[in-house]
Formats: C-alpha cells, sequence, structure tokens
C-alpha cells in the first residue's frame, strides 16, 4: 500500500493526497490522516526517502521559543518596551532583559536604550499562555540597530535568503562588505555603502520572488559581479 | 413561471438552456490567485457573467480584543456587492442579504481551516461582487478557499461551491441570471472533496427529496471539475513568475 502521489519539487496545494501507507512522515506543514499523508498549505514537496516536507511558499511569522527576530519598538512603558515584530501577537521587551547592564531609571531614561520607531535585534525567550511573546536583548548580538536599512520579505522564504549553511547570505556579505542581518520573521538589516545596501535590497527582493526556481545561486552571482 | 414579469415563454429549448448550455453544463470559469498584491492572499473569479474579487488578510491580531478566542483562530468574512454590480443600481454597504451571506460563507470556510494553529488571531476575508449574475455565494466561496491558500494559511481541504436548481420542471446546474430570476428553485452547495463533506447547503424554491439529491450529486460532480481550476490557479502564481524570467533558465543550463 506504500505509495508516494508526487514528485519532488512539486506544487502542491492545501489537501492535496502527497503519500499513502505508515512507512512515510510527514514533516514541514504536511500532516497525517489514518493511512495517508496530506498537505496543509500551498507549497513545495520534498521527497527524502520516508521523509515527505512541504515547504511554505506563503504564510505569515508565528514566534517560537529560540527565533532571531527584528522588531520595530511601538510604544515605551513603566518597565519594559512594546514591539512590533510583525506577528500576529504583541511582543513585550522587560527592562531587564534589555541590557547585560542594571537600569537605572533614577539616572537614564528608557527611551536611551531603546526609543518608539527603533529596530532592535532581540530573540524570543518564551511565549506566555495567553500568547504574548517574551523577548531578550541582554547578550551579543542582540541591539539596537543603528543606521542602515530595514526591509521586510516574506517569513517563508528566510531559509532561502541564508543559503545551505549560511551560503547565499555570505555571498552577499563578501561581495557588498554590508553587515547584513536576517530575522525569522522576514525583516532584515542592511547596512554598508548606500549604494551596495541598495544593491543588496534589490537582489534579496529577487531571492524572495524566485526563491522556488532552479538556477538561483548563479543569477545572484551573476547580479553581485555587476550584471542586470 | 410565464406568470413573472419579463419572463421568457421557455428557458429550455430542443434540450438546451438560453445561453446554449447543456442542463449538466458549468459556465466558462476562470480564477486567478494573487491578484492583490498588498493583500496576504486574493484572488479573482470570472464565473460566466458573475465577476468576485477577494482578499485574505490574516492570521493577524484581534480587533475588538474580546473577540478573540483562546485556542483558536476567529474567522470573519464580509461579503458586499458593489453598487454597480446589478442592473438597478443597488445601495451600497450592508444589506440584510450580504449580512446572511457574509456568515454563512465564513461557516462553509471554517472546517476547512487549521483554526487551532493560530489561536488569538483573527483572519479577515472581504469579499468584493463587481458583477452579480446568479451564483454569487458560491463563486465567492470557491474564491475565498483560493485567496486563503494563496495567504499561506494552513488547512485541511480547499472548498469548493457551486448551486444548481430547478429550470421549467428541469434539473440544471450553474443557472445565470434568467434563470435564477424565474427558476422555480436554487440549491447552493459547499464541499470538500478530499473527505465529502458538505460544508453549506442552502435551498429555494420548491423541490422534492428525489430532485435534491439528484441535484446535490450534480452540484458535486461540478466542483470535482472547478477543485481543479483552483488547483490550477494555485500553481500557475508561481510557474507565471517563471515564464517572466526568461533567463533564470538560461542561467541555469550555463
Amino acid at each position: 500500500m506504500e505509495k508516494v502521489f508526487v514528485n519532488d519539487k512539486d506544487i502542491v496545494i492545501p489537501g492535496e493526497p502527497l503519500a499513502e501507507g505508515f512507512d512515510f512522515l510527514p514533516a514541514g506543514k504536511a500532516f497525517r490522516e489514518d493511512e495517508k499523508i496530506f498537505a496543509s498549505t500551498i507549497g513545495l514537496v520534498y521527497v527524502k526517502g520516508r521523509v515527505i516536507k512541504v515547504i511554505p511558499l506563503a504564510g505569515k511569522y508565528m514566534p517560537k521559543r529560540g527565533d532571531i527576530v527584528i522588531g520595530k519598538v511601538t510604544n515605551i512603558g513603566h518597565s519594559g518596551w512594546t514591539l512590533d515584530i510583525d506577528c500576529p501577537y504583541l511582543a513585550d521587551l522587560n527592562i531587564g532583559e534589555a541590557s547585560s547592564e542594571y537600569i537605572d531609571l533614577r539616572k537614564a531614561s528608557m527611551n536611551q536604550f531603546f526609543d518608539i520607531g527603533d529596530y532592535a535585534l532581540t530573540e524570543v525567550t518564551a511565549i506566555s499562555e495567553g500568547m504574548f511573546v517574551k523577548l531578550t536583548a541582554k547578550y551579543r548580538p542582540y541591539r539596537r540597530l543603528v543606521g542602515g536599512t530595514i526591509i521586510k520579505v516574506s517569513p517563508t522564504k528566510i531559509p532561502r535568503i541564508i543559503g545551505k549553511a549560511g551560503s547565499m547570505i555570505k555571498m552577499l556579505k563578501d561581495h557588498s562588505n554590508c553587515d547584513i542581518t536576517v530575522g525569522q520573521n522576514g525583516l532584515i538589516w542592511i547596512k554598508g555603502d548606500a549604494e551596495k545596501q541598495a544593491l543588496v535590497s534589490r537582489i534579496i527582493k529577487v531571492i524572495e520572488k524566485e526563491s522556488h526556481l532552479p538556477g538561483l545561486t548563479d543569477k545572484i552571482k551573476h547580479m553581485l559581479e555587476g550584471g542586470k | 413561471m410565464g406568470g413573472k414579469f419579463g419572463a421568457p415563454d421557455k428557458m429550455i429549448i430542443g434540450g438546451k438552456r438560453l445561453d446554449g448550455r447543456k442542463p449538466d453544463e458549468l459556465r466558462p470559469i476562470t480564477i486567478k490567485a494573487g491578484v492583490i498584491p498588498s493583500a496576504d492572499g486574493s484572488a479573482e473569479i470570472t464565473q460566466g457573467e458573475t465577476k468576485i474579487v477577494v482578499a485574505v488578510y490574516g492570521p493577524r491580531e484581534v480587533f475588538p480584543k474580546h473577540m478573540s478566542i483562546a485556542d483558536r483562530a476567529c474567522v470573519e468574512c464580509r461579503y458586499d456587492m458593489a453598487s454597480f454590480s446589478t442592473p438597478e443600481r443597488s445601495r451600497p454597504g450592508m444589506s440584510r442579504r450580504s449580512t446572511e451571506i457574509s456568515k454563512i460563507m465564513a461557516e462553509a470556510l471554517m472546517p476547512a481551516i487549521y483554526l487551532e494553529k493560530y489561536p488569538k488571531t483573527k483572519i479577515d476575508i472581504y469579499v468584493e461582487v463587481t458583477n452579480a449574475n446568479a451564483g454569487t455565494r458560491c463563486a465567492a466561496i470557491t474564491a475565498a478557499s483560493v485567496a486563503l491558500a494563496d495567504a499561506g494559511i494552513e488547512m485541511r481541504d480547499m472548498v469548493v461551491a457551486v448551486a444548481s436548481g430547478k429550470v421549467d420542471g428541469k434539473l440544471v446546474l450553474d443557472m445565470f441570471e434568467i434563470e435564477d430570476n424565474f427558476g422555480s428553485a436554487d440549491l447552493p452547495l459547499a464541499y470538500m472533496l478530499r473527505k465529502g463533506e458538505i460544508t453549506l447547503l442552502q435551498m429555494d424554491g420548491e423541490l422534492t427529496k428525489e430532485e435534491i439529491q439528484e441535484l446535490v450529486e450534480m452540484n458535486i460532480e461540478a466542483c470535482k471539475k472547478i477543485y481543479a481550476m483552483q488547483k490550477k490557479a494555485l500553481q500557475d502564481k508561481y510557474s507565471v513568475e517563471k515564464k517572466a524570467m526568461p533567463d533564470a533558465g538560461e542561467e541555469n543550463g550555463n
């Protein structure tokens, strides 16, 4: 009864049957119902031995513990900051998590650390029962992101932008001499030469658009070397 | 039916309907995914003369806060007919009818969505009918399902919907405006193909038990055809981008 209904790298839609039989394991956005495995989102399917994996092609960011995210400060409260990390929930950065040193509010005001409108690189430490996201910026490399530019891409494309073992992002960094920081939530901070900054933003948009197509790495290399 | 003003004498002539279709034939349908770039997901459907655009936003924060559900997402649908969508100008804004369709649309789509994966969030579905020519609630459900998939929302299955009815004593599929106005019954149905579950079943008019059974089967057969179109629309969105970049393929060859 073991049977695979799809080919490797097929585009599948929600509810599409992928495989039949208990020998197969669903991974990514695939789920099992009785004997069969189905896709739960639109995505690319990967068949590797017994594992049937669906990589989504679209979707919003849902926070997970341990994710490194870039957030925008939207509010300053009595004991912390509220950050917009582009997900359906509010994210909270407590004052004790903002710096490795003790912050004495009699001597310093809170907007010296993070002001409204600032971007910060943080880590998700917990998601509470009430779906409040707790962040930390206590240790390096978590910090306020000064200067540079922020671009937004679909969070499902982040793995492609990073590449296999960081190959794509390394190529971008080496060719452009820019400082590039990628948040799991789809926000990317680029700092460097103004011209290079614009080039990197443009290239990342190309990666986002063509992430599911073959020959992408060659194309990006070509663009980085001054080609169209 | 002949009694109604403006009704044609006969609506089925020589086994064919007024627009030349066979009784169990669908109108020509085109579905396109991803038509609104600023929405999280969107779709456009034309079914004969009926034309509908659907936008999906979410999962996103719930406003007002008390609407949120602790363990799953809530779905809100807004079905609206453009004032120019009907032969007579329709008053803009929600009417008794559009409030009802909004509710039943959300309820028809909810069983397909993995709501428990998005606790305390909201999924908004905005439906805009730009040209109404019968069968709008079904076409809207079909398109909304494509828009939800386009938004990357996790779903158990796609929802497909189609209406059928009774005209001149004959059972017909996917009625157009004249048949809808002067026919004797109308039966919209929304269906999830994978498990064979019906998520919406309404009926207006007079039908016997046998006729209802026959219409339900006729609708389900048509749903299978529309499902193939939904799938093609979603796959096309990503292969169209492939065609727009001809050099991507060439470089791969080098």
